[in-house]
């Protein structure tokens, strides 16, 4: 890997600059407000480059343009309709539940922030490197649902009910999936902590290196993944043709906007987790091969980040694809699919992954 | 009320409102949902929201203007709407319409059957949560609704047929657009399968859901191709043969199985079947007369009347009650999709909420149909 592609040089001399000039704690404290910021901005931009991503290629699902008016090639176009959400008039129904009604979109909004802290973009692009970096994400992913609940019971609407129990029970549900698909990488990995994860990708990315039971990982990661983002095929906890729009029915405006951007942030998330533990992350595309010296070279000098968020963006894009192409399941099929399917599959894969890596028969 | 509704382990009934505003009631419908769960226990539905009182209206209007109203009963079958009140007259004053209107009328009832069946397809897709069937739907039909357009002046309320024959003879190039529309439909037709009958999950959410039998069909008068997927045979195409229907060779769909998905699985039968239909004629639409000699008010004899034709959504029946006088003494429409509608709360019991939509879809409501 190139080190002029490391960000942490960069963070690195911020850092000495600042420590020059005050206390440890100011540092510290200065640190952490720029850091806020800079995530704060960083999930706004990249709510707004998803929604019109999920726009544009919904569009060319369906023989449209998509947006096309609000600046070149509609770019602007999911900015205004966030200033049109936040100029709306904030609503909280008459008989809502106000301060859980009000605590909802936060909650929701919150899991994401968190769990983007431990996920490396590039090299040295990362808030902070847990030790335990998967469990975290696993422990805060979870929390998420927390909020659809809530919204839903807090609106005091049967419709919003609705949707929130069936996320509850379908989240719930797929978290086992999500968690054990990435418990059949860590085998491999020997670790928690997701950039040493990446670095244990250098000769190649473990869907290659995985043999097959990585593959069938990714496969069951990513149904399962799309299921803990309630999107379609698995997005009835709003099923707007069954129950107007579910969990956030009451919600409008900005608190909308909150349950809105959660989605897409989501979205980010569990695709990153996915090309971290599955496509190497920020790591070049490696052949484990003595002859593929020459390529594996070439490969370094496409910068870390490059690498990194396209291939969150490849795994995002089928997400989307999923979501276009198929209709939507209902409540029981969903959870036998994943305790009578999934669930299963998961537990062999588990076993075949354990029995692979004890072998040694990888490379 | 309350405590009958409380059952013995402590759970409780509950009432959900779904409509008059709602995604997939498609229009004005309300129906009170008594849910258990998510599980359906009863359906009401409550209709009337876009009741325009057509049959009294009717009552003031001579019959040539009766026609205009019968436009916005179904308008997805706006043209067989106008056809069965244009045949009522025709037999009731016996007049012989010329071979080229009888040619003519079948082919453009055809194009709209196959016009409505494409929405409803499009609909049902989006109502199973597949967007994107929506958007394919429209393409197709768009195509239809330029065909239409060239020849009646109007896309989809084509007011085309008056008693005697049609109101403009048909565009020159109709029938080369119309080659050229069932060329590209033939090609597009097996995309749907594509896209929704060979779906995995599309096939589990409607096979053996909302299972209607061959008897409750014939006692509730479910016709169209919702009936005809349990087995009742009941299209008026073949059994009382009207325009030039005796003419052309088509076969009746008729499923056993009953279900959503049969329901699903007659309208596109009957897509090939309508393609069938304009193939045949469309290269022998006869030379003649457009409008058999008519006087601008008629006067229907002293008695009553019955005509049916099959639109896209079953048979709908004008029965028209005649003093002499040029307005009729009393009409009825036997609108199809009120029938229809009746089945709803027989078969969509014990089914989940996802499921009655997959039900309310598969019956293929228009609601200013159910409510005129």
């Amino acid at each position: 890997m190139n080190a002029i592609y490391d960000f942490s040089i960069l963070t690195g001399g911020i850092h000495e600059r600042l420590s020059g000039l005050m206390s440890p704690t100011a540092v510290m404290i200065t640190e952490m407000v720029i850091i806020g910021t800079l995530l704060i901005v960083f999930v706004a931009l990249m709510g707004l480059v998803l929604v019109l991503a999920e726009r544009k290629v919904a569009a060319f699902f369906q023989l449209r343009l998509g947006p096309n008016r609000v600046g070149p090639w509609g770019s602007l176009q999911t900015l205004a309709d966030f200033l049109k959400l936040l100029t709306k008039e904030l609503i909280t129904t008459k008989s809502a539940d106000k301060f859980l009604y009000n605590l909802a979109p936060f909650i929701v909004m919150l899991t994401p922030f968190l769990a983007l802290g431990v996920i490396p973009f590039a090299p040295g692009l990362q808030i902070m490197d847990m030790n335990i970096g998967v469990f975290f994400i696993t422990a805060v992913s979870s929390m998420g649902v927390l909020g659809i609940l809530i919204g839903g019971w807090a609106s005091n609407n049967k419709y919003s009910l609705i949707g929130g129990m069936r996320s509850a029970a379908m989240v719930v549900s797929y978290e086992l999936s999500v968690t054990l698909a990435i418990m059949t990488m860590v085998i491999m990995t020997e670790s928690l902590s997701l950039s040493e994860i990446i670095a244990s990708q250098s000769d190649g990315w473990w869907i290659i290196k995985g043999h097959i039971p990585a593959l069938i990982a990714f496969l069951l990661y990513l149904t399962a993944s799309t299921a803990e983002t309630n999107r379609g095929p698995f997005d009835l906890a709003e099923a707007e043709s069954e129950l107007t729009a579910g969990f956030h029915t009451e919600y409008g405006g900005i608190k909308f906007a909150f349950f809105f951007l959660s989605e897409f942030v989501n979205m980010l998330v569990v695709a990153s987790i996915a090309t971290i533990l599955f496509f190497g992350g920020w790591m070049p595309f490696h052949l484990p091969f003595e002859w593929a010296v020459g390529f594996n070279h070439i490969m370094d000098f496409i910068p870390g980040i490059v690498w990194g968020f396209g291939k969150v963006t490849f795994v995002i894009f089928l997400m989307m694809w999923f979501r276009w192409t198929f209709p939507r399941l209902r409540i029981d099929q969903i959870l036998n699919l994943e305790w009578k399917y999934l669930l299963p599959m998961n537990l062999v894969n588990f076993l075949l992954m354990a029995l692979i890596a004890l072998s040694g028969f990888y490379l | 009320m309350q405590a009958e509704l409380i059952s013995k382990d402590g759970t409780q009934e509950y009432f959900v409102n779904m409509g008059p505003q709602h995604p997939s009631t498609h229009g004005v419908l309300r129906l009170v949902l008594t849910l258990d769960g998510e599980i359906i226990k009863r359906v009401e539905p409550h209709i009337g929201y876009v009741h325009r009182s057509i049959e009294k209206m009717a009552e003031f209007d001579t019959y040539k203007q009766i026609i205009h109203l019968t436009d916005r009963m179904d308008y997805l079958s706006a043209h067989m709407n106008n056809e069965a009140v244009a045949l009522l007259v025709e037999n009731a004053l016996e007049i012989e319409v010329s071979d080229r209107v009888k040619v003519i009328r079948t082919i453009m009832s055809e194009l709209t059957r196959l016009a409505s069946h494409q929405l409803w397809w499009g609909v049902m897709g989006m109502d199973m949560g597949a967007i994107t069937t929506f958007l394919y739907a429209f393409r197709d039909r768009e195509m239809i609704n330029d065909i239409m357009e060239e020849t009646t002046g109007a896309r989809l309320t084509m007011n085309y047929n008056t008693p005697g024959g049609v109101m403009f003879d048909l565009h020159p190039n109709f029938q080369k657009q119309v080659k050229e529309f069932i060329k590209i439909f033939k090609t597009k037709l097996p995309e749907y399968d594509e896209l929704l009958s060979g779906n995995i999950i599309f096939t589990e959410r409607t096979k053996g859901i909302g299972k209607l039998s061959l008897a409750d069909a014939i006692s509730f008068g479910v016709t169209g191709p919702s009936g005809r997927a349990s087995g009742f045979a009941c299209d008026v195409r073949k059994t009382n043969p009207y325009s030039a229907y005796d003419r052309v060779n088509f076969t009746e769909i008729l499923l056993v199985e009953g279900d959503a998905y049969a329901r699903y699985k007659a309208r596109i039968f009957e897509m090939w079947e309508s393609i069938s239909i304009i193939d045949q004629l469309i290269d022998n639409i006869p030379e003649g007369v457009i409008m058999a000699p008519m006087k601008a008010i008629v006067k229907l004899p002293k008695g009553e009347f019955y005509q049916r034709v099959e639109t896209a959504r079953g048979e709908l029946g004008v029965f028209v009650v005649s003093d002499g006088n040029k307005t009729p003494y009393r009409v009825k429409f036997r609108s199809p999709g009120f029938s229809n509608l009746s089945v709803l709360d027989h078969i969509s019991r014990g089914h989940k909420i996802a499921d009655l939509v997959a039900i309310m879809s598969t019956l293929d409501l228009v609601i200013p149909d159910i409510d005129r």
